[in-house]
């Protein structure tokens, strides 16, 4: 069991929560393709087949359809599947199965047969990845109602999320910043687990507040470092949720602060930026000194990897938009 | 007929099949091989034609060292990732060999080889891996599919195509390739399914090499072989030992002849072997053993073919001299090609999204160029 606060890599974070988890609930099973002797292409289910035998971490055929399905037909029967998805975009033949099933069963029967599946999902670019391994599929989940959508960005949550996205009754789309896998920082595994669905204030600021979410986050603490050498005191508010949205930590902190800039590396048009935006303008109107702004990727297929850094928004991009506030006023 | 006439039951069951109306006196042409077919190292190998040995002997060697440059230029990161198909380039030059110019090739990611032997350039195959553009070479000019990442979503593609080539009246046949990890996949069995329905004139090849990344044949499927699966859609089901570049010639140019001649669709399974791992990416020593590699070394593909060569007096040294000659050559030219960075140009990003691009992507186009623009002044 993890006790002491030890520094672990979110990889490391995530592994350990599947284990404490599976340790604490027998009745918590993880399948998905390779997950067993390989321990995962990332190694989040490294050790897993070992401690707790090959029914409790199935390695499956390879078939992401069946995968979802079965995980249905399992939580149907009172186990809490957590599925992995091997890439963001080999989820999708098991579309099906999650919009039309995953997401509606407790709707269907009238709440008498609720779905607790974990479904984690590697996400996103910046790690060289060729075509079909760098999507940012959040909008796709985002709007199908039934599901919860959650993403960590610290270690911390990495660890938290996950214990609380097994723990719900909900179906939960975990997305996993690959690009952040690697990266280092304390683990306390004995903290109290967050519910999910409350953002957090990563750093407070009077100039503007900065609003994003998994990957992007490094991205836009880093751009509010840089923007102190403007005279730019930034907020960065961290969702770790995209469904639930925390509405209400959203709504003070951009009331108090009148401008807002919401970034993500996902496609901007018709992405969870859009709606963000869209619901803060909506419910701070009258606060806004200037329209909130997005910066996202572009609208375009993921590019291959030696062009990736020109999509992917960056600190430039999100200073630039923080230029457009309408400083003026 | 009242509810308690039971004589119905005794009535034949109406047949919906034209020729379901008695049993099958065949002999059961559907089921697959009892062992794999094979070529080289029986009698059966002395009548094969010189002239397509020396070929098929050629593409190996030269095949081999195309596999075992690219895995270099992994190692120097000149590519971003190569899965090898070292072990298996029989399967890689017979399914080329197999094609007539005209045909259509459905590769999947780790068939750039067998891309290669069709005639594609070399380099522009490697785009994918390379990390440059998705799709180097010209689908329609080579009538070769883009590599295709998401396993297995190809084969309907493959199975359409020649379904509109038959529609057009032209005996164009089209060649899906797989793993054995794809025929888990539901697109596999539903490209299958419609291959058989619509009789289309497609051929699919499944390249068993014992392991989908780690899971090995036993955990992902239970049918006797994978050939198997044609039985219950309709279709022929052939085993062929993958290493054997002869034999998987002459079962894939038995089934591309069947398919053209409107014989509909066959599943041909080749049992070969991935020496390299998975890609350069992954660790096999977490899933296989040392000893299975070394087996299987033993029944390499250009080993099985040098040998009959050498039996039967058909490898002079000029033959292989040649062969190495040109393998040294392609994998000096990569080398040198892949020496430097790919001139890339960032607007290609906002190239061929739409025909004509929308309002926003302009806008998009202008964001990234004044972006460029003022990185260039910094400098
Ligand atoms: C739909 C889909 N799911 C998962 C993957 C990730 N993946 C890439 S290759 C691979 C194994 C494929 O095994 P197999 O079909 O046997 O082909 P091989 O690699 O052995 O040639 C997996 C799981 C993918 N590319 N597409």
């Amino acid at each position: 069991m993890s006790t002491a606060v030890e520094t672990r890599t979110m990889a490391q974070a995530l592994n350990s929560a599947l284990r404490d988890a599976m340790r604490a609930d027998e009745s918590v099973h993880v399948l998905g393709e390779d997950v067993g002797a390989l321990g995962g292409v990332f190694r989040i289910t490294d050790g897993l087949t070992a401690e707790f035998g090959p029914e409790r971490c199935l390695d499956t055929p390879l078939a992401e359809a069946g995968i979802l399905g079965t995980a249905v037909g399992m939580a149907m029967y009172g186990l809490r599947p957590v599925v992995e998805m091997q890439f963001d975009a080999f989820a999708y033949p098991a579309m099906e199965q999650l919009v039309s099933h995953v997401a509606k069963m407790r709707n269907r029967t009238a709440g008498r047969m609720p779905l607790p599946i974990t479904i984690r999902i590697p996400y996103g670019g910046g790690i060289g990845g060729v075509e079909h391994h760098s999507d940012s599929s959040e909008a796709y989940y985002t709007h199908t109602p039934g599901l919860h959508v959650v993403t960590p960005a610290t270690v911390a949550d990495a660890y938290g999320l996950l214990r609380a996205s097994i723990a719900s009754d909900d179906p939960v789309v975990f997305l996993e910043p690959k690009r952040l896998y690697w990266g280092k920082d304390a683990l306390d595994a004995t903290a109290p687990v967050e519910p999910i669905g409350r953002a957090v204030l990563r750093r407070p600021g009077r100039s503007a507040v900065l609003i994003t979410y998994g990957p992007s986050l490094p991205v836009c603490l880093e751009a509010a470092e840089a923007a102190k050498a403007e005279g730019w005191d930034l907020a960065v508010l961290d969702l770790r949720s995209l469904v639930p949205f925390d509405e209400q930590t959203a709504v003070e902190l951009v009331r108090s602060v009148g401008r807002a800039v919401v970034v993500h590396e996902s496609t901007g048009f018709g992405g969870a930026g859009a709606e963000i935006a869209a619901r803060l303008t909506e419910k701070c109107f009258h606060h806004l000194a200037a329209p909130v702004l997005r910066v996202t990727g572009f609208d375009i297929p993921y590019p291959a990897p030696m062009l990736e850094h020109h999509h992917l928004p960056g600190v430039d991009r999100i200073l630039d938009a923080v230029a457009r506030l309408q400083w003026e006023d | 007929m009242t509810v308690l006439d039971h004589r119905h039951l005794a009535a034949p069951v109406p047949g919906w099949r034209p020729d379901a109306t008695g049993p099958r006196t065949d002999p059961a042409p559907l089921l697959p091989d009892e062992s794999p077919h094979r070529v080289l190292g029986t009698p059966a190998a002395e009548k094969a034609d010189p002239e397509l040995l020396a070929e098929l002997y050629r593409r190996l060697v030269v095949g081999r060292r195309y596999n075992q440059q690219a895995t270099t230029l992994t190692k120097q990161g000149r590519l971003a990732v190569y899965p090898a198909s070292t072990g298996q380039e029989a399967c890689q030059v017979a399914a080329a060999l197999a094609l007539r110019q005209d045909d259509w090739l459905f590769p999947s990611y780790r068939d750039t080889l067998a891309v290669v032997s069709r005639g594609v350039d070399p380099l522009e195959a490697l785009t994918l891996l390379r990390g440059n553009a998705h799709t180097g070479y010209d689908p329609k000019a080579t009538r070769t599919a883009p590599l295709c990442t998401p396993l297995a979503t190809q084969a309907p593609h493959a199975v359409g195509l020649a379904y509109a080539a038959q529609l057009r009246g032209e005996d164009t046949v089209a060649l899906a390739l797989l793993g054995d990890g794809g025929t888990s996949e539901g697109d596999f069995h539903e490209a299958l399914n419609f291959a058989a329905v619509l009789n289309a004139p497609v051929v699919f090849l499944v390249q068993n090499n014992g392991y989908a990344i780690s899971v090995p044949l036993t955990r992902q499927s239970a049918a006797p072989t994978l050939a198997h699966k044609a039985v219950g859609y309709g279709m022929p089901g052939r085993l062929v030992d993958g290493n054997d570049a002869v034999a998987v010639h002459a079962v894939l140019t038995e089934a591309v002849e069947r398919a053209r001649s409107g014989g509909g669709p066959t599943l041909v399974e080749a049992l070969t072997y991935r020496i390299e791992a998975h890609t350069n990416a992954d660790d096999a020593t977490r899933y296989r053993q040392d000893e299975e590699i070394a087996a299987w070394r033993e029944h390499d593909p250009i080993l099985l073919m040098e040998r009959h060569l050498r039996g039967t007096g058909q490898l002079d040294d000029r033959l292989a001299q040649a062969a190495t000659e040109e393998a040294e050559a392609l994998a000096a030219r990569m080398r040198a090609e892949f020496h430097t960075d790919p001139e890339l140009d960032p607007m290609s990003l906002f190239a061929h999204v739409y025909a004509e691009p929308t309002q926003q992507l302009a806008e998009q186009a202008a964001q990234l160029t004044a972006e460029l623009d003022a990185e260039e002044q910094a400098r």
